[in-house]
Formats: C-alpha cells, sequence, structure tokens
C-alpha cells in the first residue's frame, strides 16, 4: 500500500496529464481557427476549442494547489520544457486535412468522454467537480466530431477515400489511451477513478460503432505507440510548444 | 456600510450578462451565493469551462458593489452543481423570447442534446415552423434557427 504522499503525488501527476491533453488539443484547434472551410465550423471549431483552454486552466490551477509550490496556471502551460508534458501523442500530431482533425476529435473524445464520466464518480471531489462540467462539454464536441465522421465516412468516393486513410494513421495512437501505468492504478484504487480495462471495452463498442455508422472499417491492430504521458514526444511537439510559449518565454511575466 | 444579502442580490439583478444583456446575472442562474461577514462573498457559477464572459462578469460584480460603496468582495467560483440552462427561469425565458431569441425548449438530459427532432418555436410569430441553419451560433449556447411561417431567421438558446 502506498504512503499518503505517493497517493497525492499521482493525483497531481493525472491532473497535470489532464490539463497536458486539453492544452495540446486546444493548441492543435486553435491552429485551425481562421482556416475551415465554412463559418460554421469555423465558429464550433473556436468555440470548442475555447472549452478545452478552459478546462487546461480548471486542471492546471487545481494542479497548483496540489503542488503547493506556487505555481500558476500560466506557469503549468508556459513555463514547462517538453519532456515535463504529458499528454498524449495523438493530440500533437500535426493538423492535416479536415478529415483528419475529425478522425483524431473522434478517438480521443470517444475515451475522454468516458474517462470523464469515470472521474464523476472520483473520491476526490474537486476533480469529479470539474469532470461533471468538461464532461457535458465534450459530450458535445463528440456529437459534432461524430456526425462530420459519419458524413465524410458514408459521404462521396473522394471523402470516403480520405477519412479512411486518416483512420489508419491515427489508429495506432489510440492504444495509449489505455496502457495504464502506475498513476493510472493509483487513482484507480486510491481516488475510485476510472478503470481503463472498462473504459478499452466500452470505447471498443462505441468506436466500432461509429466506424460502421460511417461505412469504414476498423483498421488492423498495429505496433502500439506510447510515450506521452512519459514526456516522450514525437519531433512535432517541440514546434507546437515553441509556438505556444513564445510570448511567455520572451516575454517573462508578461500580463494584459 | 454593511450591506444586507437581499441588498446585494438586488444590486447583482442590475447585472447584465455581457453576451445577452437583457438577462441579468441573476436571470441567468450563475449567482448561486452570496454571503455578508467583514467582506462580501459573491459565488458564481461559470456557464462554460471556456466560456470568455466569465472574468467580465466578476469584474462587473466587483464594481457593481464597489459603486454601492462595498469595498471588500471576494468572487467565488463554483462548479457544482454545475450551470445547466435549467437555472434560467421562466421569467428570464420569457425575457430572452421578446428579445428574439428562442429559450431553451425543456428540461436538460444527457440525450437533450442529441435530440435534433424537437421543434422550436419562431420567437418573433409563434410559429413552430422552424428549420435550423446551423446548430453552432455566434456563441457556443446559440444555434441559427430560421422561421419558414414568417421567414425571419432567429437564434435558439440551446439546451445544455
Amino acid at each position: 500500500m502506498s504512503s499518503k504522499a505517493d497517493k497525492q503525488a499521482a493525483l497531481l501527476a493525472y491532473v497535470l496529464r489532464l490539463g497536458d491533453n486539453a492544452l495540446i488539443i486546444a493548441q492543435r484547434m486553435i491552429e485551425r481557427v481562421t482556416n475551415e472551410a465554412e463559418l460554421e465550423e469555423e465558429l464550433a471549431n473556436a468555440n470548442f476549442a475555447l472549452d478545452y483552454i478552459g478546462q487546461a486552466r480548471l486542471f492546471y490551477s487545481y494542479a497548483g494547489k496540489l503542488e503547493n509550490k506556487g505555481r500558476s496556471e500560466d506557469d503549468f502551460a508556459f513555463q514547462r520544457d517538453s519532456r515535463e508534458y504529458c499528454n498524449f501523442l495523438l493530440l500533437e500530431q500535426p493538423n492535416g486535412h479536415f478529415g483528419d482533425a475529425i478522425v483524431r476529435q473522434v478517438l480521443f473524445e470517444s475515451f475522454y468522454v468516458l474517462q470523464l464520466e469515470a472521474l464523476t464518480r472520483s473520491s476526490d471531489e474537486r476533480l469529479a467537480e470539474i469532470a461533471v462540467r468538461a464532461e457535458k462539454e465534450v459530450r458535445y464536441h463528440l456529437r459534432h466530431a461524430a456526425q462530420w465522421f459519419v458524413r465524410l465516412g458514408d459521404g462521396t468516393e473522394f471523402s470516403h477515400a480520405r477519412v479512411a486513410v486518416s483512420l489508419q494513421n491515427y489508429w495506432r495512437f489510440a492504444t495509449e489511451f489505455f496502457a495504464a501505468d502506475a498513476v493510472d492504478e493509483t487513482m484507480r484504487d486510491s481516488f475510485d477513478g476510472p478503470d481503463l480495462k472498462v473504459l478499452e471495452k466500452q470505447w471498443q463498442l462505441d468506436v466500432s460503432e461509429l466506424v460502421a455508422d460511417a461505412s469504414l472499417s476498423l483498421p488492423d491492430t498495429v505496433a502500439r505507440v506510447d510515450g506521452g504521458r512519459a514526456g516522450l514526444h514525437s519531433e512535432h511537439f517541440g514546434y507546437l510548444i515553441a509556438e505556444m510559449q513564445h510570448l511567455h518565454r520572451s516575454h517573462p511575466g508578461v500580463t494584459w | 456600510m454593511t450591506a444586507t444579502a437581499e441588498q446585494v442580490y438586488d444590486w447583482l439583478r442590475a447585472v447584465p450578462d455581457p453576451e445577452i444583456p437583457v438577462l441579468s446575472i441573476t436571470d441567468l442562474g450563475i449567482v448561486r451565493d452570496v454571503a455578508v461577514a467583514d467582506e462580501v462573498t459573491v459565488s458564481l457559477a461559470p456557464t462554460y469551462s471556456g466560456c470568455p464572459a466569465t472574468e467580465v462578469i466578476e469584474k462587473s460584480v466587483i464594481d457593481a458593489l464597489h459603486a454601492n460603496g462595498v469595498e471588500n468582495v471576494v468572487i467565488r467560483r463554483v462548479l457544482s452543481p454545475p450551470w445547466t440552462t435549467d437555472w434560467i427561469g421562466d421569467e428570464a425565458r420569457e425575457k430572452l423570447r421578446i428579445y428574439g431569441i428562442a429559450p431553451p425548449s425543456d428540461a436538460v438530459g444527457k440525450q437533450g442534446l442529441l435530440d435534433s427532432s424537437r421543434t422550436i418555436a419562431c420567437p418573433r410569430c409563434g410559429s413552430t415552423a422552424s428549420a435550423l441553419v446551423s446548430e453552432f451560433g455566434s456563441t457556443p449556447c446559440k444555434a441559427a434557427y430560421r422561421c419558414t411561417e414568417c421567414l425571419e431567421p432567429f437564434e435558439y438558446f440551446k439546451c445544455i
């Protein structure tokens, strides 16, 4: 049985991972702002990105409180180095085309909504509270992404072929969602957190159904990709945070 | 001066929501509690995690209380129970309708969002012959509709 300090350290690590996932997907979505093909999508994407920024702020503020060393949400977002970010690798991959973006949202949000739903029952009250708020938002995002996923997959020959390739490319990154480590186990055992084995089964069912609705087929199981949660990122990540952190790094302590 | 909680509520009733100024923040149901001690603590529930209006609303609350002579104001953000459109009262729904925004149509359920079959009454002519134009309107909380009777476009406040 781990000590109280170990449990608190696991909780902090877990909250930071949630914050990093929210921040990094938000950053990729922000890169799409002003580049959408039509106004409705422009607004949907920008508003969803804002939700993720809001969630990242809640997670980072809570992490600051747990850590108790005076770090603010901005410190976590902008003053860390690449190895300290623990987001899923899927979320940092370059945006590609619209179909790529939609497939990424579908794969991640199908997982994230289950993770948040499980966290609403966590014994950690603050985390449960944030999860209740965030789950409603992500369920809504997923509805949007799933509609597009089906429309593209079940659309023209061209859209079907393109989105099938997106699914093939991103599929291998999804294994990382379910690779439980010591932090996940402590969350499950000591904070009534999600059981990733249960989530994986549900995710498989949910995603299989969507893939069938979209007239696509599930990609073959491929080699597992992970490392994001250990801070081992793909090469794209350095470019992403260079842009994201530029203002804070060049003008330390800047406010506006 | 020492204010009572009721006075504070009265002052807050005059603070408009920055995005839908026809509603006050009390109409919207985001003022959860007012506690008067050495300082006045106002508990606010944000509508969305990323709502850009959150900070504007907090500043308006502080300004409104300062204007009424309350110096020490503490804003507390509360997340639970979470804000939903169910917190918007009947009177406020009518205000929305008169303003030209179709109010959220019924109670929020998990499936509420996924049900696109519900009919929305045009806030201008009352006809339920309306068509969804865009699910994602000018703000996260609104969708764009068009009345097929009077042909006017209107916004619908989504149930969330």
